[in-house]
């Protein structure tokens, strides 16, 4: 995997300023996110959606999530 | 329809903006009726000034007229406890910088008792006609701003660590250990003592709805709003940072129903001088506010969210909330609280070494650039 955020221990704003810094740094292509709180599984999917990128799957991971976005 | 479903559908509303918006008119309509029901002026659920009568009630500060084990407290921790548990979400964390995070809930504390008020006390003052709120109002956007100028320049307290259930669960214990001190030395008519707990005679911590009409709308709101994450800062956070208004419709909502909620109560009263558990000082106002701003950006939550994070087993949330009934403590013994007549004889040098200490702990607590 290319493009990885581990954001896991980290609360909001911290995974959400990182998925945005990776966003605007590719413009486009494919990011997973892992995240380890509903919150932030549901701040980081809110911001990707807000720039215009899909979020393809959010899958549990250890006592987490990984979360991969992506923008055609 | 299985109960997996249905908690998955929840679970989605919640996150959504009818969720956000219901659980922010929810605030907005109880606030003001627990008012109408027994609680001071304008204070509805104020969670700086409930946390100062509990730091009064068990004797931090001998303040006699902010003394009363507030029900609204217990049931927000345990409310979001229960929806923690309900939903899967309970995580004991903690190891994210504790002792700053300690630190910056007694200053946010003294901050918020020099302006007599949380972010949601302002709303509701806003809301009930107090134009001195403005003041307030504008500092805490003020302070949040600043906030977010170190989050943006890499400020960080760190990662959490998973931690024992346990770990999560003694804030909530200690809620449940408060109750019971409250059911076994019940409030005695005339007397400032029952027990090991201070009770106000007079004054604003001597005006309360019935214990179980104010526990059963604390369990409803941390129920609620664990769902929903509302969050006052939050609110005002995400909209600089990333222009986002989701939290921020929240806190629209409360401003709306608090307000119309005032209205067909009949305690809506616009002016400046005279509101109740208020005082003029426009700059001071401003000031403590700005301080409490600062220090609940740089803690990630407004004193309500950090309720409802120690309920789903947030050490360190639970460790913000300890710091700032110890700061109310301070503040009432070292005379920098608030009073109706104006700022305390040390309140102004009290914001301002909380505004140097917030500075010291923006600037060097960043994230190490690689």
């Amino acid at each position: 995997m290319d493009n990885m955020v581990d954001a896991r221990g980290l609360s909001c704003p911290q995974p959400v300023m990182m998925t945005m810094n990776e966003i605007r740094k590719l413009g486009k292509g494919e990011v997973v996110i892992l995240v380890d709180t509903d919150t932030s599984r549901e701040n980081v999917s809110r911001a990707a959606k807000s720039q215009g990128w899909q979020v393809k799957s959010v899958d549990s991971e250890g006592t987490g999530y990984r979360i991969t976005i992506a923008k055609d | 329809m299985g109960y997996e479903m249905l908690k998955g559908l929840t679970k989605k509303l919640f996150a959504t903006s009818p969720g956000i918006i219901g659980v922010g008119a929810f605030i907005g309509v109880f606030a003001p009726l627990l008012q109408k029901w027994g609680n001071p002026g304008n204070m509805g659920v104020c969670v700086a000034c409930f946390e100062r009568d509990i730091a009064g009630a068990i004797g931090l500060h001998r303040a006699a007229v902010v003394q009363y084990m507030r029900p609204e407290i217990i049931g927000f921790v345990l409310g979001a406890l229960i929806a923690a548990y309900v939903f899967r979400e309970f995580r004991p964390r903690t190891g994210s910088a504790p002792i700053a995070r300690f630190v910056l809930g007694a200053f946010a504390m003294i901050g918020a008792l020099v302006f007599l008020g949380c972010p949601w006390r302002a709303m509701l003052r806003l809301t009930g006609g107090d134009g001195n709120a403005i003041f307030g109002f504008l500092g805490l956007i003020a302070g949040i701003w600043i906030g977010t100028r170190f989050l943006k320049g890499g400020y960080d307290l760190g990662r959490v660590q998973p931690t024992h259930t346990s770990v999560g669960w003694l804030l909530p214990l200690t809620m449940i250990g408060f109750l019971v001190l409250m059911l076994v030395f019940p409030p005695v008519s005339g007397q400032n003592q029952s027990g090991v707990l201070f009770y106000s005679n007079q004054g604003p911590g001597s005006m309360h709805a019935p214990v179980i009409v104010s526990l059963i709308v604390g369990l409803a709101v941390g129920f609620l709003a664990q769902r929903s994450r509302f969050c006052t800062m939050g609110a005002f956070r995400d909209l600089i940072l990333f222009r986002q208004i989701h939290l921020f419709s929240g806190v629209v909502a409360l401003l709306i129903a608090a307000f119309i909620t005032n209205l067909i109560v009949g305690q809506f009263h616009p002016g400046f001088a005279k509101q109740p558990v208020a005082h003029t000082m426009a700059l001071w106002n401003f000031g403590g506010m700005v301080l409490a701003g600062l220090a609940f950006c740089l803690a990630g939550g407004c004193p309500g969210r950090q309720l409802f994070m120690a309920g789903e087993g947030d050490g360190d949330a639970a460790i913000f909330v300890l710091g700032m009934i110890v700061g109310a403590g301070f503040s009432h013994n070292f005379g920098l609280a608030s009073s109706p007549k104006g700022v305390g004889p040390h309140g102004i040098a009290a914001v301002i070494t909380g505004l140097l200490v917030c500075l010291f702990i923006g600037f060097t607590m960043r994230k190490r650039i690689a």
